[in-house]
């Protein structure tokens, strides 16, 4: 933190207007072509410190066996080659059997949050394109969901999934009849819905505010244009508005996707250190494998995994969208 | 569309309207639960679900302080988040003009870079990035490890890439020419961003600021790890409601209500600016 | 230019430097030292009815300590849901307390870093000696045939609390005695909303607990003798089902108790919704929540059959804490006094009492106050019938994983699900196949 503050310094001070004037022909060259480097200095060495240091030393990790024989001195602990991801990718043995499981239900679970915030968030938006009476009020509403802290949110979500004083046993039982017992929410099969649920709910506003944006966005004269041709509100909608909203679209699912995909607060606080197997996502796996277990290595290596994972999805996803970016140019 | 010529056909209306309010209903009940069941007495939230309280009571609003030490919890955020969204805002600033306004060796490799570790899972580098701060301490007596300090950098990073990214868009929609004035004026380039580009970007900031102390109020996982007794956050400090011998629902909704309040109107207060913010900067 | 790539070649080469180190370990001094022997930071576990019930419960002791030795001790008192996961941090970094109190069964697997003081006979000689403690607690502080990693510091174990008016009303006069009679007086007082007893069917670790006794009274055991896993034997698998069925086939348990991990079991019998509660040393608990002592009590947990004893008439665990010292500690002098402080007679009858538990200390158990009928069936049940949880490395494992199947089980018997010898037996299959291979 030292080095950054120090770095920061003698930028910020040579900032007063007119010192650039007429500055030794060094400090001037510093200027010209450093400034932009020293600007940047703060938030790399932060990702450094923060982000890509650590990545590094969890991949280091990830070849160790780190169990609780070693964690207390791990540079003793014996380097384990590639055991720590043979273990994660034996899918015929519980443990990589597990984690593929795991995965899946990750990948069906983004799939369907980020699928349902979208289309939630977009249908929200362009309903609420036009002016009509209580339209801030609603925007303001539709916000709160994403504006309330996480653990605030998923704790109520919690009590209202509660199977003995719950709203939702209460109004799907109790008052409409529609199961002839109260359910389970946050323990068995159902719990995937209970997550999912909260993920979309916890959400689809990000997605409603990006869209939204986007909106503003498209010049007017483009409805007006389609208005004239006889083009209806639905058609208007299909031909110029979602069309608009691609490039926002594309960014915007992407981003969605690897918040899902990396959410842990919100399956954590929902269900704690261990989660039920129908919702077990992969972070809280991840959690669990390394924390609750002890095993450090094999958590290190089921997280480079996820990373690889993850880099394969976003490249391919640019790949594919700067090809379809240039085509349609 | 605000001007169509044409009235919006009927069944558009009707599936606005119907649409509108079931998502309403969806929105609401859990924060209708939060309010209703804050003011219930512990009966009211053991028992079956009721609606309506048995009785309004405001007594779980005074436990919540004595039940656990709800105010230290919460100054403990307060400042974690509010000094990492200045840093956070500072850093992003320098950094998107940086990129906005230089051409240099580099510039896609850091973009990248930057917006890359929005894809780390936070389990892969929890542990050594503990690690690295208990051998800072270590090493420099810098104490990061379960202090505030550790928590804000560490926070501040995490809003760092997205902040970035809005802000170039957002200063790329700044005519360079309003600088370069600047600069023929006798202003370093310095003196350009704060008199110049920043007053410019106004909303832009504000969207950032807001997102960055969204970030850093609401994350759970460093939280629990990297704090102690007496830097616990709100994050963590919520879960002491249900480690007691009876789960007081209604403390642990009055707590939620009282911990949301500030963020929650922050945000619908600024939320304009986001839009604003969005619209200029990332969608652009 | 080039200032500035040795600036950033400098703050490459720091962060890997800082890397380096990092992956050089947290914690090469081993040994303990004495160079802060004023100070001394002790972690205690959430005994009370809430983190400030134990703060007042503690401060006035280490005053006392204070007074008498002029060391000060910093309390923090740890949730239960963070004690392991900071324990393990403090582990990695070398970074921790002086002093800690650790869950009794954690004590092999806590042994196994490392990271605790070893108590040799030296060692305890400088608190008075092995002999003070009772040997049942002895029996859960460490691997045997190794120094213990900890000393006992509060004893528990599990009995069977009943509704004393709930019963009467039921027409039954005496506590059940064995599982078959629990079962047949269940099914009496299983009926208007309210329920025979309470369970905590998604905590891991209740759930280990009674299994584990379950197995002891099927002859059974989770552990070979040289300590490698062995979940699925027919004794293991009959116990868990047993246990399961409660709520699946006897439905004796609230469905809904499938879902309690936060003593929710507690309050309900304090309100008089459930009849009965298997619990260790439930009644400060309860007298938190407004239950007299005279509407409750106290019997030995069932048996399968006959009278609790040793062998398969085991009827609970060896329930307790344990009392620490962290290895790394810059004042292990003060550390020692401190734990010889804590095991003194004077503070076990204090802090025992405070907690009704039972004190592990030999001397200290003749006090009045371990004497009412309720503490005597604890202590009967700890010097006769009570056995250790096995002390090997992977127990906490162990723990998360079996612990983890059972809450699974209740899941499928609370969603009406059969629960049979076969889903056991796979249930468990899994769990031990996620067990360390060594």
């Amino acid at each position: 933190m030292t080095t950054t503050a120090q770095a920061e310094r003698p930028a910020v001070r040579k900032s007063p207007p007119g010192a650039a004037r007429g500055p030794r022909r060094r400090t001037g060259r510093i200027h010209r072509v450093g400034l932009p480097y020293l600007l940047l200095l703060p938030a790399l060495l932060l990702e450094l410190l923060v982000h890509l240091v650590p990545m590094v030393i969890g991949i280091v990790m990830s070849f160790k066996e780190l169990t609780q024989f070693y964690i207390r001195d791990w540079g003793a602990a014996p380097w384990s080659a590639l055991d720590n991801y043979k273990v994660s990718v034996d899918f015929d043995a519980p443990v990589g059997e597990a984690l593929l499981h795991s995965f899946l239900v990750t990948v069906a679970f983004t799939l369907l949050s980020v699928g349902l915030c979208w289309l939630t968030g977009t249908a929200a938006a362009v309903f609420m394109q036009d002016t009509f009476r209580g339209r801030g009020l609603l925007r303001a509403l539709f916000l709160v969901p994403y504006a309330l802290p996480v653990y605030a949110a998923v704790i109520t979500w919690v009590f209202m999934f509660q199977h003995d004083n719950g709203l939702v046993n209460h109004v799907l039982h109790d008052q409409l009849g529609l199961t002839d017992k109260p359910s389970f929410w946050l323990i068995g099969d159902n719990s995937f819905v209970a997550l999912l649920t909260v993920s979309v709910w916890k959400g689809w506003p990000f997605a409603f505010l990006i869209v939204m944006a986007g909106l503003q966005n498209i010049p007017r004269e483009l409805y007006e244009a389609a208005a004239l041709d006889g083009a209806g509100v639905w058609q208007q909608i299909r031909r110029i508005t979602l069309p608009s909203l691609r490039p926002v679209n594309q960014v915007l699912v992407l981003v969605l996707f690897l918040w899902t995909f990396n959410d842990f607060n919100t399956p954590f606080v929902l269900f704690g250190r261990t989660a039920p197997e129908a919702a077990d996502l992969i972070s809280v796996h991840i959690y669990q494998a390394s924390f609750v277990t002890w095993n450090f290595g094999t958590g290190s290596a089921m997280s480079v995994l996820l990373l690889l994972f993850l880099l394969l999805v976003t490249g391919g996803h640019l790949v594919l969208t700067s090809r379809g970016r240039r085509s349609a140019s | 569309m605000t001007t169509s010529p044409m009235a919006p056909p009927r069944s558009f209306l009707w599936s606005r309207r119907i649409f509108l309010t079931l998502l309403t209903g969806f929105v609401l009940i859990p924060v209708y639960v939060m309010v209703s069941s804050s003011l219930k007495p512990l009966a009211d939230v053991t028992g079956a679900f009721r609606w309506l309280p048995s009785e309004l009571t405001i007594r779980p609003y005074i436990d919540i302080w004595s039940t656990v030490p709800l105010a230290r919890y919460f100054l403990n955020s307060l400042v974690v988040a509010g000094a990492a969204t200045v840093c956070s805002v500072v850093i992003a600033v320098f950094s998107a003009y940086a990129v906005s306004r230089y051409d240099f060796r580099g510039k896609r490799v850091f973009t990248v870079t930057v917006l890359s570790t929005q894809m780390f899972p936070g389990i892969l580098f929890l542990l050594p990035l503990f690690l690295i701060y208990v051998n800072i301490g270590n090493a420099t007596g810098i104490a990061l490890f379960g202090s505030r300090g550790g928590l804000i950098l560490t926070y501040l990073t995490f809003s760092l890439p997205f902040s970035i990214w809005m802000l170039i868009g957002y200063f790329d929609s700044v005519p360079r020419d309003l600088d370069e004035a600047a600069l023929v004026d006798g202003c370093g380039p310095l003196g350009a961003l704060f008199r110049v580009v920043v007053p410019a970007a106004v909303p832009g900031i504000i969207a950032v600021a807001v997102y960055a102390f969204m970030t850093a109020w609401g994350e759970v996982l460093f939280a629990s790890v990297m704090t102690n007794d007496t830097t616990r956050t709100l994050a963590v400090g919520l879960q002491g409601y249900s480690t007691l011998n009876d789960v007081y629902w209604n403390q642990i909704m009055a707590a939620s209500l009282v911990v949301s309040v500030p963020v929650v109107a922050g945000f619908l207060l600024l939320q304009r600016y986001l839009v604003a913010g969005l619209t200029a900067g990332a969608v652009k | 230019m080039r200032s500035i790539r040795a600036a950033a070649a400098g703050a490459v080469t720091l962060s890997l430097a800082l890397a380096a180190t990092a992956c050089g370990g947290g914690s090469a001094t081993g040994g303990g030292s004495n160079d802060s022997p004023k100070t001394l930071t002790y972690w205690a576990s959430n005994q009370g009815a809430s983190i400030e019930v134990d703060k007042k419960v503690l401060q006035p002791e280490l005053d006392k300590f204070e007074k008498q030795t002029g060391i000060k001790v910093k309390l923090e008192v740890v949730p239960w849901s963070d004690l392991l996961n900071r324990i393990l941090t403090a582990t990695t970094s070398g970074q921790g307390p002086d002093v800690l109190n650790i869950g009794n069964t954690w004590s092999a697997s806590l042994q196994a870093t490392g990271a605790l003081l070893p108590w040799d006979a030296k060692n305890f000689g400088k608190i008075g000696g092995r002999d003070r403690f009772v040997d049942s607690a002895l029996g859960s502080t460490g691997a045997e045939g190794e120094d213990p990693a900890a000393v006992p510091l509060y004893s528990m174990s599990y009995a069977l609390y009943y509704n004393k008016k709930m019963f009467a009303d039921a027409g039954i006069s005496k506590p059940p005695a064995t599982w078959d009679e629990l079962v047949a007086d269940g099914k009496k007082l299983s009926k208007d909303g309210k329920w025979a007893l309470g369970m905590e069917g998604s905590n891991p670790s209740e759930n280990i607990h009674h299994a584990f006794v379950f197995a002891k009274q099927h002859g059974a055991d989770f552990f070979t003798a040289d300590g490698k896993p062995d979940f699925t034997s027919d004794g293991t698998v009959a116990a868990v089902k047993q246990y399961v069925d409660l709520m699946a086939e006897d439905k004796v348990i609230a469905p809904g108790n499938a879902e309690y991990a936060q003593n929710q079991s507690v309050s309900d019998f304090a309100k008089g919704k459930t009849a009965m509660l298997l619990w260790q040393s439930a009644s400060a608990n309860l007298a938190s929540q407004g239950m007299s002592e005279d509407d409750y009590g106290i019997a030995p947990v069932p048996v399968q059959s006959g009278a609790p004893g040793t062998g398969k008439q085991v009827n609970s665990m060896v329930a307790g804490i344990n009392l620490a010292v962290f290895k790394n500690t810059d004042n292990t002098d003060g550390a020692t006094k401190f734990v010889k402080f804590m095991t003194s007679d004077a503070e076990q009858k204090i802090l025992n009492k405070a907690y009704s538990t039972i004190p592990p200390v030999k001397s200290a158990q003749s006090d009045a106050a371990f004497a009412t009928p309720a503490t005597t069936v604890l202590k009967d049940t700890l010097a006769n019938s009570a056995v250790a949880l096995p002390q090997v490395a992977d127990e906490s494992q162990f723990e998360t994983a079996v612990g983890t199947a059972i809450k699974g089980l209740f899941a499928d018997a609370a969603a009406g699900r059969p629960v049979t010898t076969g889903s056991v037996k796979a249930a468990l299959e899994k769990a031990q196949q996620q067990m360390p291979a060594a």
